[in-house]
């Protein structure tokens, strides 16, 4: 599976007109390479907040095939 | 979105923990009833510590007629598994309930309920404490509150202390 699979949620979700989205993975694709593809920044914003595969991640880690990032803004359950 | 697992707690006894996202509306009183009721706890917790969440008229000076509760379906569930387990790890609980609303809540219902059996009140107690402290800040939920102009997403949750706010 090479692609990368890109999920938003919430007002990001909304921002970014979409809720998911994909791109083709290559070698030594970085979450921010993600966000530069999704939203044209250069950066992460500093409040967002990162998972990959579902987990949090912090910095900007390198991706493998067939991982799902999903962007989000800071939480607000409970 | 149901969870079970057993495992064992500090104390080597096999614990418990039910983790569920629900739709639709729950009264938090009478689901710690019906699961003390369904046998889920061991004659051997002492202590019964609860943390109930309930929607509130009001946020930051506003009033607030509804909302909606965005999650990540998959990352949600696991990610209070996870704290759950943790909780396990660090203090001697024998049984773990965890409830969240999801979807669109109405004034007064309840949101969330955390509740931990334990043989001693401390270990109750601070696991409860831990669990909603980590939710608040790490588990993917996304409050939207319906406001006299509208609609507005929550930016942060607030410390837990008036005081601090």
């Amino acid at each position: 599976m090479s692609i990368i699979k890109v999920k938003f949620f919430a007002r990001i979700r909304e921002e970014m007109g979409r809720a998911e989205d994909q791109l083709d993975f290559r070698h030594g694709l970085k979450v921010s390479d993600v966000w530069n593809w999704a939203s044209g920044d250069d950066e992460i914003p500093e409040a967002m907040l990162v998972a990959v595969n579902m987990e949090h991640v912090k910095g900007d880690p390198e991706l493998k095939e067939g991982d799902e990032v999903a962007f989000f803004p800071p939480v607000t359950g409970g | 979105m149901k969870s079970l697992s057993s495992r064992p707690s500090r104390e080597g006894e096999p614990a418990v923990m039910r983790v569920e996202l629900r739709p639709a509306p729950f009264d938090a009183v009478a689901e710690v009833r019906d699961y003390r009721a369904s046998g889920g706890i061991s004659g051997k917790s002492g202590a019964t510590s609860i943390f109930i969440g309930t929607m509130r008229d009001f946020n930051e000076g506003e009033e607030v007629r509804n909302m909606t509760l965005e999650h990540y379906p998959g990352m949600t569930e696991k990610h209070l598994e996870e704290i759950c387990k943790q909780a396990e790890n660090r203090w001697a609980v024998h049984d773990i309930l965890v409830l969240h609303r999801t979807g669109d809540i109405e004034v007064g219902e309840d949101i969330v309920l955390v509740a931990t059996w334990a043989a001693h009140r401390g270990d109750a107690i601070d696991a409860t404490r831990f669990i909603i402290e980590d939710l608040k800040h790490r588990a993917p939920f996304w409050k939207k509150e319906a406001v006299s102009e509208g609609e507005r997403w929550v930016d942060r949750n607030t410390s837990g202390y008036l005081s601090a706010d």
